[in-house]
């Protein structure tokens, strides 16, 4: 299977979107996207949207992940956690993601920096309740973080 | 599928039942402690779907407890209690959740209100500057080589060995401060780099410190024996594993996805993966939680080092005795191993306690020799600007609720829903008038945890007391508050 390069971000793909969702006690986010890329791409730029604050001046910081996970679902938690730890650890947030698939074997390169005034922080990508979905916006799922 | 009032009988007016034969895979009822008005409240969100998904878990005994500060979670509710037996079931993290340990810690001192009120300002600012808050924060202890190893296996008596704790601090806190069978060796590199910073930090989210005033003492002779006194001042840390934990459990959550296809366990939400207790998997599991439980023991020590600093550096030399004292340190996110009566046998469970404080009757074991006879105290934070309780534990609690009870007020508005109707200056505003000092490090974060967005604290213990799960010993009125 050829992999399928995705590089656009939200702000350039009005097919792609995600929507705060309301919890009681931690922050849930509704995405969708025309494929699954595009749904990867957007839970990211979802959940940095989150926790608030803007990438610095500085110099750029691209970094790359590689995941394997038996199912789409545990995909997308993967990847997201990868980032819970880039801003934990490095303060990091990222806007530019060019993402491939081949089976379940994903591939990332992203670019972003360090964000400051970030007002918010997510400990962790829970599974609750996790499906993806197809729906009339293409593929559709709920994440909630724990804050 | 829907869950409605009437589908629940009535035990008493503060328990009601929701059967086993509610709906097909439950392994056990579910019992809520609540009064009707709470009960219908916590139907408004999954709180109790949740609660009915946690019966899925085997080896779940008795029935899955559900406490009056319910609210929704996710896998299993915040406020939930299930008691899983040690031969042949399981071990759940999403049960236990992502902050292993979170806690509370009260303090107490001989000062009276009255006569420091001038200088409650000027100690906020010094618990600020001690006790690190925020997001992204970092402590003023960090770790070296094998350090980090230590606290997990060690707990607060890593902090007594290095002359930040007082012996007393140890004895009053649950399991002496120190989780025996911690296994550093089950952590990831990568739950130890977000820990190994972190230690003595308050972090962000509904993790706070406050200052109180002892307002009223319904047992004299328990809130003696705890050293609390009417009119002086208190001080509660809630905080818990910081990112050590989040990523223990994250990491645990992610590799029982697999184990649960292979010991065969169905469950209606991913994130109650668990493991046989008595498995590879299980054992990993509970040796990585509890030296998460010990880090956390450890960070509320370090931060009341700090409190006892700030306390040093505002009232020194201004009142007579200006020490802080340990009342006692509980945690309400755990997997503890403890034997409970279960149809008339003792029985060894795995007690599972999300968003619930262990609360243990007079008598019972582990108890300090000060609390044996009053039972072990039980601290329920409520929402900031309003009061907060300490309780004890009574035999009742024992008997209905694997010896636990209420851990705080509960959440009914989103984060989202509190953001739109508070506005963060405002409540600042609205706090000082009222004579309560805030620091906070965001005003949407202060906004997120306004005191409408939380239930009536009063109503969750008169429940939980009505119930003969908790007996009242005292009540404070927050008059400063420091929130990451």
């Amino acid at each position: 299977m050829m992999p399928y390069n995705y590089t656009k971000t939200m702000q350039e793909n009005a097919l792609s979107g995600h929507e705060e969702r309301p919890h009681t006690a931690d922050w849930a986010l509704d995405i969708w996207g025309p494929d699954f890329l595009a749904l990867l791409s957007e839970a990211a730029i979802g959940m940095f949207a989150l926790i608030g604050g803007h990438l610095n001046d500085g110099p750029r910081q691209p970094r790359h992940l590689s995941l394997i996970e038996p199912d789409r679902e545990t995909l997308l938690v993967s990847f997201l956690s990868e980032l819970v730890f880039l801003n934990e650890s490095e303060r990091l947030g990222f806007d530019r993601f060019q993402l491939s698939l081949s089976g379940l074997e994903l591939e990332v390169d992203m670019d972003g920096g360090i964000i400051v005034d970030q007002t918010k922080q997510i400990k962790a990508v829970t599974f609750h309740n996790l499906e993806i979905c197809n729906t009339s916006r293409g593929l559709e799922t709920t994440i909630v973080f724990d804050v | 599928m829907k869950i409605n009032l009437h589908d629940f009988k009535k035990i008493d007016e503060f328990e009601w039942e929701l059967p086993e034969s509610f709906r097909s895979g439950m392994r056990a009822p579910v019992h809520v402690f609540a009064t009707r008005q709470l009960l219908e409240d916590a139907l408004g969100d999954l709180s109790i779907e949740q609660a009915v998904n946690a019966t899925a878990l085997p080896g779940i005994v008795g029935h899955m407890v559900v406490m009056p500060d319910v609210h929704q979670g996710y896998g299993f509710p915040i406020g939930g209690v299930a008691a899983i037996r040690v031969s042949d079931g399981v071990i759940s993290p999403g049960a236990i959740g992502y902050d292993i340990n979170c806690g509370v810690r009260l303090l107490a001192s001989n000062i009276l209100f009255h006569e420091v009120e001038g200088l409650i300002e000027r100690l906020s600012f010094a618990l600020d500057e001690a006790c690190p808050s925020g997001v992204g924060v970092k402590g003023a202890f960090p770790l070296k080589g094998n350090e980090l190893d230590d606290v997990c296996r060690y707990g607060a008596r890593w902090a007594l060995k290095k002359g930040l704790a007082l012996e007393e601090d140890i004895t009053r806190t649950e399991e002496m401060g120190c989780l025996e069978g911690a296994d550093p060796d089950q952590v990831s590199q990568r739950a130890k780099e977000r820990g190994r910073t972190q230690l003595g930090t308050l972090g962000s989210g509904n993790h706070f410190i406050e200052v109180d005033i002892v307002e009223q003492i319904f047992d004299p002779g328990a809130a003696q024996a705890m050293g609390l006194q009417l009119g002086c001042i208190t001080v509660q840390i809630h905080c818990g594993s910081r990112g050590f934990g989040h990523q223990v459990c994250t990491d645990y959550v992610h590799d029982l996805q697999e184990a649960v296809h292979r010991y065969g366990i169905q469950l209606p939400d991913r994130e109650l993966v668990c493991a046989p207790i008595d498995s590879q998997e299980g054992r990993a599991y509970l040796g990585a939680m509890r030296a998460a439980a010990n880090y956390a023991f450890a960070n509320r020590q370090l931060l009341t080092y700090g409190t006892r600093q700030a306390f040093e550096q505002v009232f020194a030399g201004k009142v007579r005795d200006w020490h802080i004292r340990q009342v006692y340190d509980i945690t309400h996110n755990m997997g503890k191993i403890e034997t409970h009566l279960v149809d008339g046998k003792k029985v060894k469970v795995c007690v599972h306690r999300k968003g619930a404080t262990r609360a243990f009757g007079p008598g019972a074991p582990g108890l300090p020799a000060e609390y044996t006879h009053i039972g072990q105290p039980v601290l329920v934070p409520g929402s900031m600007g309003t009061a907060s309780w300490v309780l004890v534990g009574t035999q009742g609690s024992m008997e209905r609720s694997f010896g636990s009870s209420c851990h705080g007020a509960g959440r009914v508005l989103s984060r989202t829903q509190a953001k739109k109707e508070v506005n963060g200056e405002t409540l600042r505003r609205k706090l000082e008038e009222s004579g309560i000092v805030v620091r906070a490090g965001s005003l949407p974060g202060l906004a997120e945890e306004a005191p409408q967005a939380y239930k009536d604290v009063d109503s969750v213990v008169e429940t939980v007391v009505g119930a003969g799960i908790a007996r009242k010993v005292a009540r404070l009125i927050p008059v400063a508050v420091i929130k990451g």
